[in-house]
C-alpha cells in the first residue's frame, strides 16, 4: 500500500484535512512532525496548508530548516514524491524544491474564496487523474500568494511546460475573478521537470470529499494513489 | 569582539511592492502629496560575535542569503558597528 506522510509543522491546519483525503483514496497515510527526521519509508510527502512557525520572517522561510525538511530534500532528490498546498507550496519555493517566491498579494488582503482553475500538465504525480484543459472549482485561502520568479525563470517554467494549475482568465463560465493574487502569468501551481514535486495554492484537500459538496479536488488524490513509484513515464514528456 | 549588525531587507526593485503602494496611498489621503516611491520592507538587528568587521559582514552575508531574505525577491543592506 502507498504510504503517504503527512508533515505537521507548528501551525499547520489543513494537515488532518489532507490525511482524510489521501486516506479515502486507499492510501496508508500518517502524519509526521516537523522534528522528526526520518519520513517512514514514506513514497509520497505532502506539505499541507497553515501557518506555519507564524509566517514569521516570510511564508515557509523557518518551516524550510525544521529537521524534517531534510530528508524531505533527499526524498525528492530520491525521485519520491512531494505535493506542496498553499503553506506547503511557500515553504517548497523556499526550499528551494521549486523555484520562485510568493509574495503578498497584490490587493493586500487575505482572500478566501473558490476560484475556477485549469489544469495544465497532467504527467505528474498529482494530477494524471485529470485531462488537460480541465477546468477545477477549487478554495483559495492565503495572504501570500502571489507567484513571483525572474523573467528567465518564468519563460523557462512555460517553455518546459511546468505550469500545473494556472488560474483562469476572466471569462463568462466563471464567476469569479481571475487571479486572485496577482500571480506572474496568472500561475496557482507549478512543479519540478520531472513532475515528482508539485506546488499550488489551492486547496484539493477542501474539495475532495462528496459530503462536503464537491470534488474537483479529488482528483489529486486519485492520481497520487495510481502511483507507482519509480515510474519512468513520468519523464516522458506528454502533450 | 562583538559587533551590532543592523540588516535592511527590501523588495527588489522592479517588483510589486503592494505594502509600499498602501502606505503611498495614506500618506496622500493624508495630505502628504509630495510622498513618493514609498516601498516596505523589514529591519532586523543582531549582536554578532567576530574577531573582525569583515568577519561579522561576512558571516551575516551568510545569515542573509540563507534565512534572512529571499535571494528571488529581496535585497540586502548591512551596517556593522562596533557593539
Amino acid at each position: 500500500m502507498l504510504k503517504v506522510a503527512v508533515v505537521r509543522f507548528p501551525g499547520s491546519n489543513c494537515d488532518v484535512d489532507a490525511l482524510r483525503a489521501a486516506e479515502r483514496v486507499g492510501t496508508n497515510a500518517y502524519l509526521v512532525w516537523h522534528r522528526d527526521t526520518s519520513l517512514q519509508g514514506a513514497d509520497v510527502v505532502i506539505l499541507p496548508g497553515g501557518f506555519s512557525y507564524g509566517d514569521y520572517l516570510r511564508s515557509g522561510a523557518i518551516a524550510r530548516f525544521s529537521p524534517i525538511m531534510q530528508a524531505v530534500q533527499r526524498h525528492a532528490a530520491d525521485g519520491g514524491a512531494v505535493l506542496g498546498i498553499c503553506n506547503g507550496f511557500q515553504i517548497l519555493c523556499e526550499a528551494h524544491l521549486l523555484p520562485g517566491a510568493l509574495m503578498r498579494n497584490a490587493g493586500l488582503t487575505f482572500v478566501s474564496k473558490p476560484v475556477d482553475v485549469v489544469v495544465e500538465r497532467v504527467d505528474t504525480v498529482f494530477t494524471s487523474a485529470y485531462a488537460v484543459g480541465t477546468r477545477i472549482r477549487i478554495p483559495v485561502a492565503h495572504g501570500d500568494g502571489r507567484f513571483v520568479a525572474a523573467d528567465d525563470t518564468l519563460r523557462m517554467l512555460e517553455a518546459e511546460g511546468r505550469v500545473v494549475l494556472r488560474y483562469e482568465p476572466s471569462s463568462e463560465a466563471s464567476p469569479f475573478q481571475p487571479n486572485p493574487n496577482g500571480s506572474a502569468n496568472h500561475i496557482a501551481g507549478i512543479s519540478n521537470a520531472a513532475g515528482t514535486v508539485v506546488g499550488i495554492m489551492p486547496h484539493p484537500e477542501r474539495v475532495a470529499d462528496p459530503a462536503l459538496g464537491a470534488t474537483d479536488g479529488l482528483g489529486f488524490f486519485t492520481s497520487l494513489a495510481a502511483w507507482q513509484p519509480r515510474d519512468t513515464m513520468l519523464r516522458v514528456p506528454s502533450q | 569582539m562583538s559587533f551590532r549588525v543592523h540588516v535592511r531587507v527590501m523588495p527588489r526593485g522592479g517588483l510589486l511592492d503592494p505594502q509600499g503602494q498602501a502606505v503611498e496611498h495614506a500618506l496622500a489621503a493624508l495630505g502628504f502629496a509630495e510622498a513618493g516611491g514609498v516601498r516596505v520592507g523589514r529591519a532586523i538587528e543582531l549582536d554578532v560575535a567576530a574577531a573582525s568587521r569583515p568577519d561579522a559582514e561576512a558571516r551575516v552575508r551568510q545569515m542573509c542569503d540563507k534565512l534572512l531574505a529571499n535571494p528571488v525577491t529581496e535585497d540586502y543592506l548591512l551596517e556593522v558597528e562596533e557593539a
